[in-house]
């Protein structure tokens, strides 16, 4: 079933229309499908900001008539990228495309079910919007009672929204999970899978585990909203800092869900275009299974000053700067498998050098944050807002740009301009620093985070920052270019441009339908350059 | 290749997977994943109860007053005998005995609506008093604790959630009698009612803990 | 299906007897029927009753005694997640200064 005429069939021209992708069973469309759908959330979310931006760019109202306007803006662009962006980004594209080929099987375990979380995250995102014909939601992403209870306008759609979102979150978690145990290759065992594998299993179990708890939390709320039960309310004897409980029960573990996955990207990138094998293969996966685990036992560090106990507060502090621990091992070891390596300097080792400086930042930051008596100051400034910027943008954004371009070859058959994808990449990592870094500064002086307004001291900083702001779109804007004119008219690319190891490169770029054109054995370690 | 176009019930399976048993794991470990994440979701509202429940001890006891033990007994019952059939629903298919497997999926669709209709009666007869949860509690009669709508706002939230899980359960289970009557499940293939079963068992499961927490508590 | 253990109907029906007369038992030990009172310790004999009936459904109809012992692994650690929430929260309650609400 091999021959040569079978090879000039692959998964995007098997079949045509509108109508086979919409229907399709095959991880490698509905991997494309989410690029399409989170990209477009992307550009919606990334409007959202520069328009925040915009508003921040002079003391008093700028573009937006006042604080309500600007509280749903924030609002959205949170929502957005979080449940719409950050949380699928990788999992269901990069995860779904590249899972099955990197462990040697033909398609995910439950195709259905995962055709089933592409259309959840469609409908939930239809929900999410449709609630902006009632004057959206101004309660942050977070929707803390009783705000979230006594406001009046769609909150309860947008929470409905993010409870089905949830849903694709979990099916997908439920999918990756199945697979990774049920679908290795032939010798393929747990330590011969690519770190990505590792990554994306260890995101897996906390959309299991963590999701269904955001799901019954949001249930509640929009309970208390409609019906008054009284969880959260003082007067029937509830507590508003038990939803805060509940919702960080989930929403911590979440943005590891966001950041497991990036690191995994990294770790293909750094050895291939290191030409090396990976340094500390085991402890790395060990550590991704660890931070996982270790995730849960952290939130509360997000309400040290909600009203919390303070001893409640001292066990979080003491256990989130435990999880440090295996995010550094994680650095130092990649640090060191480019030590002594053979360096190949194409963009996507560019973003995973990024990803190094500023995700280093952005942790170095959190263990300021983890550090109570610091909090106390810190708390609900500008200084969290950039520092979580510096993991999740720093971080899982650089990631999946680096994952992008490294794949492109392998998912289109083409290859990319390679000097706009580095032109990109300088206006997206100068603009992100011009952006965030003043706001430490600013959080430092005091600048409170989600006001509409600020005071006159304030305003230098942050005229910087949305210069930033502008670079950072210039830049997303060129990749945007960048990757559909590869998709349209790149030049042929081979099986494997990169020269690197794992089994995804193995076949045909871009893969048949069946992923590979024999099965394949696996004899070896997933990194063995030398 | 031979054995991925053939039909289910006769040993057909995916192409991406080696063999129909190997499917048939899959699947199961799959499901199972999945009751995990109910677990989780019923779990939040467990640990809700048991929090409110240790701060307003005199709230839940008087709460629980209200509602009849006997109600809840028989739905007890009722759904461990629902999950006898359905596990001889499988047995018979594993037998290669349709019909019987038919009539098992029946009774316990059947033992579905007995439950419901009770909870049914319960809720109307609840809602006539007015005890009604949180701020809409309106009943007239005497009352010692002052917070009775946290109890029952607790008692509609993981009763309701549960009843949502039957009816879902009830509607996966016609499903599987219409498979079922088509000749579709054997000694080979009977994966869609191991599946349902399961997912039917852990709604069995969660409303073993709940009779005692909400009608036993004293 | 090969390597499928088919189990016999009297381990069904003998589970079923189980688990009924069970729910009698736990009706019977419960104080607003019978008037059973253990202090504290009626809410872990229920809780207990509860556990044994929910492992005999586990352990025979969804046939965890018989399965990879990986799900039945899946299942507890997931009570524990639960348990650290509860846990945590409680520690929070409790150790709060005095005034919470006004009930």
């Amino acid at each position: 079933m091999s021959s040569a005429a079978d090879r000039s069939k692959n998964y995007l021209n098997e079949e045509s229309g509108l109508w086979s992708w919409l229907t399709t069973l095959d991880h490698k469309r509905i991997g494309i499908m989410y690029m399409i759908t989170v990209m477009f959330f992307f550009l919606i979310g990334g409007v959202f900001a520069l328009l925040i931006r915009a508003e921040l760019f002079s003391v008093g109202p700028t573009v937006v008539e006042g604080a309500a306007q600007y509280n749903q803006l924030m609002t959205f662009h949170g929502a957005i990228m979080v449940f719409m962006v950050i949380i699928p980004g990788i999992p269901a594209f990069l995860g779904n495309f590249f899972l099955p080929l990197q462990i040697g099987a033909k398609d995910v375990a439950f195709p259905k079910v995962n055709l089933m979380s592409w259309y959840c995250l469609i409908i939930g995102a239809a929900i999410s919007f449709y609630s902006l014909f009632f004057n959206g939601a101004d309660t942050g992403w977070t929707f803390y009672t009783p705000y979230s209870i006594e406001t009046d306008n769609g909150t309860i759609l947008l929470v409905l929204g993010a409870f089905v979102m949830g849903f694709s979150s979990i099916l997908t978690g439920v999918n990756f999970v199945a697979t990774t145990h049920r679908l290795r290759a032939p010798g393929m065992g747990f330590f011969q899978m690519p770190l990505f594998v590792w990554g994306l299993y260890s995101t897996a179990i906390l959309q299991v585990v963590a999701t269904p708890v955001l799901g019954i939390t949001l249930l509640l709320l929009a309970a208390e909203k409609t019906m008054g039960i009284g969880f959260f309310d003082p007067a029937l004897g509830g507590d508003p800092v038990l939803f805060q409980h509940f919702f960080w029960f989930y929403s911590h573990p979440a943005v590891y869900i966001m950041i497991l996955p990036a690191m995994g990207i990294i770790s293909e990138l750094i050895t291939t275009f290191s030409r090396k094998v990976i340094f500390g293969y085991k402890a790395i996966a060990f550590s991704s299974v660890g931070i996982a685990a270790v995730s849960f036992f952290v939130w509360g560090h997000h309400m040290f000053v909600s009203g919390q106990s303070q001893l409640a507060g001292v066990i979080f502090s003491f256990l989130t700067m435990l999880v440090g621990v295996p995010t550094a091992i994680k650095t130092f070891n990649w640090v060191a498998t480019m030590y002594k390596g053979s360096i190949q300097f194409q963009s996507p080792m560019l973003y995973a050098m990024g990803f190094l400086f500023l995700f280093t930042i952005g942790g170095v930051t959190g263990v300021m944050l983890a550090v109570m008596a610091v909090d106390v100051h810190f708390h609900d400034t500008y200084f969290v807002v950039a520092h979580f910027h510096y993991v999740m943008v720093g971080g899982t954004l650089m990631a999946i740009m680096g994952g992008i371009y490294y794949w492109f070859p392998k998912m289109f058959g083409k290859m990319y301009n390679e000097f706009m994808a580095q032109l990109s990449f300088l206006f997206i990592f100068v603009g992100f620093n011009v952006t965030f870094f003043p706001q430490f500064i600013l959080g430092a002086q005091g600048m409170p985070r989600r006001y509409f307004d600020y005071l006159p001291a304030f305003e230098p900083l942050n005229r910087v920052s949305t210069v930033g702001s502008w670079l950072i779109g210039i830049g997303f804007l060129i990749g945007l270019y960048v990757i559909v004119s590869g998709m349209l008219k790149g030049k042929k690319a081979p099986d494997n441009p990169w020269g690197a190891k794992t089994l995804e490169w193995q076949t045909s770029s871009p893969p048949p339908h069946t992923n590979f054109h024999e099965q394949p054995v696996v004899t070896g370690g997933p990194y063995e350059y030398r | 290749m031979s054995t991925v176009n053939k039909p289910r019930s006769e040993g057909g399976h995916a192409f991406h997977f080696d063999n129909a048993e190997h499917e048939f794991e899959t699947s199961k470990f799959g499901i199972w994943l999945f009751l995990c994440t109910e677990v989780l979701m019923f779990g939040g509202l467990f640990v809700a109860y048991f929090l409110f429940e240790h701060k307003f001890p005199e709230t839940f006891i008087e709460g629980a007053t209200y509602l009849d033990w006997k109600f809840g007994a028989v739905n007890t019952a009722v759904l461990l005998l629902s999950s006898f059939t359905m596990v001889l629903s499988i047995y018979y298919a594993q037998n290669n005995k349709t019909k019987q497997c038919v009539n098992m999926l029946f009774i316990t669709l059947g033992c579905g609506f007995i439950f419901m209709g009770i909870k049914y009666l319960e809720y109307m007869h609840k809602i006539e008093l007015g005890l009604l949860p949180g701020e809409m509690f309106s009943f007239t009669g005497e009352v010692g604790a002052s917070n009775l709508g946290l109890y029952f706002s607790t008692y509609y939230m993981m009763t309701g959630l549960h009843g949502s899980h039957v009816l879902v359960g009830m509607g996966l289970i016609v499903w599987c009698i219409v498979r079922a009557r088509r000749g579709e499940y054997n000694s080979k293939y009977f994966t869609t009612l191991e599946c349902v079963g399961l997912f039917w068992h852990l709604v069995d499961l969660i409303w073993i803990y709940l009779f005692p927490l909400l009608y036993l508590v004293d | 299906m090969s390597g499928h253990h088919i189990i016999p109907f009297s381990v069904y029906r003998n589970v079923l007897l189980a688990l009924l007369a069970l729910t009698i038992l736990t009706v019977a030990v419960a104080k607003p029927v019978s008037g059973f009172d253990a202090g504290v310790f009626n809410f872990l004999i229920a809780m207990g009753i509860a556990s044994v009936k929910a492992g005999l459904v586990m352990a025979f109809f969804m046939q965890l005694k018989y399965d990879n012992k990986l799900y039945l692994a899946i299942i507890v650690s997931t009570v524990l997640f639960l348990a650290l929430l509860f846990g945590i929260v409680m520690i929070d309650w409790a150790s709060r200064a005095p005034v919470m609400s006004t009930l």
